[in-house]
Order: structure tokens, then C-alpha cells, then sequence
């Protein structure tokens, strides 16, 4: 389990690491935590010839709460999103998703921009980040630009992101909206969701969104806005309808759809609990 | 692909290297600088056998590159003895209620119960279990694993009060 050779690179900043990219095109690649990218290297599935490390480029890293919404870095890891009280009490929907994500080794490396950068219908920061309605911050040779996480996935392993982007900061409006709820269906702790649903519950107000049930994360604006009506079970129907879930060994098609009803239903009754 | 020269701290000495930036700490670990307490068990990213301690973190030294830890301070099970070469507590505990079996899992399993214990020094068994889930064994079925770091945290907390 031995990568193919490459080689390293650790700029001291992001205009360094830009123009790395540039040069070198799609035979490079950044690396953050490398939880998901090493063990795709090791398999040979992924392919490249430079390995561009964030970890010394310094501001990437960091909460800060705002009036109205969290800034969270890039490099921030999940373990630091599950130890800060103070975006626990902002946002505490992210504790509880973070808190789900793989083992406690993954978590003090993983981070999140490389969670939602990388693509993987698997992960979980994805779907929550359409849940909150979180706008991605990317950085790229003709300045920045900010794309909706709910506009960033395209297919499996493809994103908004252009190869010469990097992606520095996630922001989240704080939610008004006291219910919340993150659950997942996992067949052991490390393991991917089966089906994991993210819900945000308010007056007058929901956002519905699931993960691995298709090859992009899965937001529904039928569903959020027929739970906002507090109707669960028309929430529910949309949410099926809009997912589209393929056999793989977490089973079959029926079963993950099935799956995703038991889970959805779970999170609205978790987050009418909060909200009430 | 060429060579790059690394250098890092490692249960407390420096040490320096020529190694392939795609080399995995733990083939480092064991393979240029001999310390084989890290085991690689799946190499996957899944078991935890070969849980070091880097700059204050346990991470799986099967999933990083000796290239992102240049610089960095890293801490194995042959670090976590008494100054006097003898078992530290945590070892101690291990040995006396039976934490292991074969001891496959066991250089990571302590390595890995250190941190947790700096991070919360008085953990409940839930707690325990749940920041232990990183690391997989085979042969204990986890009970006196638990009961080790249980007992651990205890006769820590007992030092750190007879030392005030
Ligand atoms: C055993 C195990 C279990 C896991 N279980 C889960 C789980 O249950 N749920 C889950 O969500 N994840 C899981 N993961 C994945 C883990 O959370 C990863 O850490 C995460 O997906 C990627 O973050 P990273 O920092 O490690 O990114 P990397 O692996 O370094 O990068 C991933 C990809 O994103 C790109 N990238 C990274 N950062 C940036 C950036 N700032 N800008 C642009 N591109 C970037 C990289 O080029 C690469 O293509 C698991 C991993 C392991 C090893
Ligand atoms: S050998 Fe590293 S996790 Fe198994
Ligand atoms: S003691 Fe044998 S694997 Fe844990």
C-alpha cells in the first residue's frame, strides 16, 4: 500500500501554492488532512506527480463568530469543530455531524475544507453545508470568488472548484431556527453513511438535506418547505423522491431508500423535540 | 523521485533522514529509524495499530506522509516509559489487568489512551469507549482495555495529587 512517487510541496502562501497549481496543472494536487486523499493514493486511484501541503500557509486555520454567521477556515479540523464551545452554541448542529465522522485519529488531521472540497458523496460536511446554506470561499489566479454550497457539487469527485482553486473558508449564517438534527445510519463507527439526514426546524421555516443517497449531496426545497408547513409526512415523500441511491455494499436500492425514510424521520422528530 | 532530507523530534530526540516524500511515517518509524512499537496492522486507515502521538494528536502514522510531518514532534509507545526505562502508568496498567492478548493492537491502543487522558483526565466508560474507537484488537473483546485506561486515569490523578 505504497503510493506512487511524487513530489512535495509545503508554500508558505496561498499565492505560492496557486501558482504551484498552475504549473503544474492537473498532475498537482493541494493536500489538507489527507484522510481521504492518502488512502485513494495507496489505491492508485489517484494520480499525480505534485502534492501541494496547505499546513504552512498560515490564516487558513480558525472559527470566528460573527453578528450573523461563522467563518470557519479551510484547515480547520472536525476534531476542532467538536472541541470549540463557542460554535457549539452557535451552530451545534456541526458538533453533532463532526461528532459522527469517522474516529478520533481522523478527526485531529481531517478537515473540513477537505471534507467538503473533496467530492466524496460519502461525506458528510457536504449535505450539512446545504443544509445551513454555507457559501464556499475559493481562491484562484483571478482573485476570489464565493459559490453556494448548494450550487458546489456537481457529480461524484466533481465540484464548482477549478483545479487551480483553493477553497480557504466555509461561511454558515447562524440559523434562527432552535430545531436541528444530524443522523446517520453507519454499519460500524468509521464507517460512511448508509443514509444521514440533515434537518434545520424554525417558525414558519425548514432545510432538509441527505447524504450518500445519490452522487451529490441531495437538498430539497419541496421537502424543507413542506416540513416548514409541518408536514413530515409530504417532507418525507419529497425527500425520496428527490434522492436516488445505487447498490453498492450498503445494499440495495430498496433498502437505502428505506434507510432514508427511517433516518429523516429521526431528525424531524430530534429537531421538533429541540425546537418545542 | 528524488530523496528530500526530513527532520523531526521523536520521543524527545531529534532525528534527521533521507526519505522518498511518498514514505509513510510509520515505514520511517520502524524501517530507517528501527522503532517498531508502531505496528501496521491494515494499513487502511482503520484499525489504529499504528497510533503515534504528533504534536499533540493521536493520528494513525499509516496515513501521513513523512513529508507532512517534517518538523513535527512525535511521540511512540517506547517514549511513554518512566525516565528510568521502567513501564509508565498506562504500560503499568495494561500489564496488571490483563489489556491485552497478543499485544498486536497494544503500542497503539497506549499511545492512543495518553492523549485521550491529557485531553480529559477523568473520563467516564462511555467516554473512554467512544475516544478509544479508533483502534481496533482482536483479541480482548475490550473489557480490560477499558479497565486498564480506567484504572490509569485513576492512579495519574492519585500522582498528580500526591505531587501537589
Ligand atoms: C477510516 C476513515 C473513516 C472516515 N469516515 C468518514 C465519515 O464517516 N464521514 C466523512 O465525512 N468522512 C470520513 N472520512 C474522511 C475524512 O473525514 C477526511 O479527512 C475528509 O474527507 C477529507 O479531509 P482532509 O483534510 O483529510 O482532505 P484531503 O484528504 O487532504 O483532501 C481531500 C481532497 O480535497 C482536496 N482539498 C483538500 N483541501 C482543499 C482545499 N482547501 N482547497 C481545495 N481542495 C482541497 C484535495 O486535493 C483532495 O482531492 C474518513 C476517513 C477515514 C480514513
Ligand atoms: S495500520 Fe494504520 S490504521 Fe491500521
Ligand atoms: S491484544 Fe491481540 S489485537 Fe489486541
Amino acid at each position: 500500500m505504497i503510493p506512487a512517487g511524487f513530489e512535495y510541496h509545503r508554500p508558505a502562501d496561498i499565492a505560492s501554492a496557486i501558482a504551484l497549481l498552475q504549473q503544474h496543472g492537473d498532475e498537482a494536487r493541494v493536500i489538507a488532512g489527507g484522510h481521504s486523499l492518502i488512502p485513494m493514493m495507496k489505491l492508485r486511484m489517484a494520480d499525480l506527480s505534485h502534492l501541494v501541503d496547505l499546513q504552512g500557509i498560515s490564516g487558513l486555520s480558525g472559527i470566528t463568530i460573527g453578528e450573523g454567521s461563522v467563518s470557519i477556515g479551510a484547515m480547520t479540523t472536525q476534531n476542532a469543530l467538536i472541541t470549540d464551545a463557542a460554535l457549539a452554541e452557535a451552530v451545534p448542529i456541526l458538533r453533532e455531524a463532526a461528532l459522527q465522522i469517522a474516529d478520533p485519529q481522523v478527526r485531529y488531521l481531517g478537515t473540513v475544507g477537505g471534507n467538503v472540497a473533496n467530492g466524496d458523496p460519502g461525506n458528510d460536511m457536504p449535505g450539512l453545508m446545504q443544509c445551513l446554506d454555507a457559501t464556499y470561499t475559493l481562491v484562484g489566479p483571478d482573485g476570489e470568488r464565493q459559490v453556494a454550497a448548494r450550487d458546489f457539487y456537481e457529480a461524484a469527485y466533481f465540484t464548482a472548484r477549478e483545479d487551480e482553486e483553493i477553497l480557504t473558508a466555509i461561511t454558515i449564517p447562524i440559523p434562527a431556527a432552535k430545531g436541528y438534527a444530524y443522523v446517520k445510519q453507519k454499519r460500524k463507527i468509521g464507517d460512511y453513511a448508509t443514509a444521514a439526514a440533515a434537518v434545520l426546524l424554525g417558525e414558519g421555516f425548514a432545510s432538509v438535506a441527505m447524504t450518500n443517497l445519490a452522487d451529490t449531496p441531495v437538498h430539497s426545497d419541496a421537502a424543507s418547505a413542506a416540513l416548514a408547513e409541518g408536514d413530515v409526512e409530504g417532507c418525507v415523500r419529497e425527500a425520496l423522491q428527490a434522492i436516488d441511491p445505487q447498490e453498492d455494499m450498503r445494499g440495495p436500492i430498496a433498502f437505502k431508500k428505506h434507510v432514508a425514510g427511517v433516518i429523516l424521520r429521526r431528525a424531524i422528530t430530534k429537531a421538533q423535540e429541540r425546537a418545542a | 523521485m528524488s530523496k528530500m532530507h526530513v527532520k523531526l523530534t521523536v520521543n524527545g530526540q531529534e532525528v534527521e533522514g533521507l526519505a522518498e516524500p511518498r514514505t509513510l511515517l510509520i515505514h520511517f518509524l520502524r524501517e530507517n529509524l528501527n522503532i517498531t512499537g508502531p505496528h501496521i496492522g491494515c494499513e487502511t486507515s482503520h484499525c489504529g495499530a499504528c497510533t503515534v502521538d504528533m504534536n499533540g494528536k493521536s493520528v494513525k502514522s499509516c496515513t501521513l506522509f513523512v513529508a507532512q510531518a517534517n518538523g513535527a514532534d512525535v511521540t511512540t509507545v517506547e517514549g511513554l516509559v518512566n525516565e528510568d526505562g521502567s513501564l509508565g502508568v498506562i504500560q503499568e496498567m495494561f500489564r496488571e489487568h490483563h489489556g491485552l492478548q497478543c499485544g498486536f493492537c497494544t503500542p497503539g491502543m497506549i499511545t492512543r489512551a495518553h492523549r485521550l487522558l491529557q485531553e480529559n483526565p477523568a473520563p467516564t466508560e462511555e467516554e473512554v469507549r467512544f475516544g478509544m474507537a479508533g483502534n481496533l484488537c482482536r483479541c480482548t473483546g475490550y473489557q480490560n482495555i477499558v479497565k486498564a485506561i480506567l484504572a490509569s486515569a485513576d492512579a495519574l490523578n492519585a500522582q498528580k495529587e500526591a505531587a501537589e
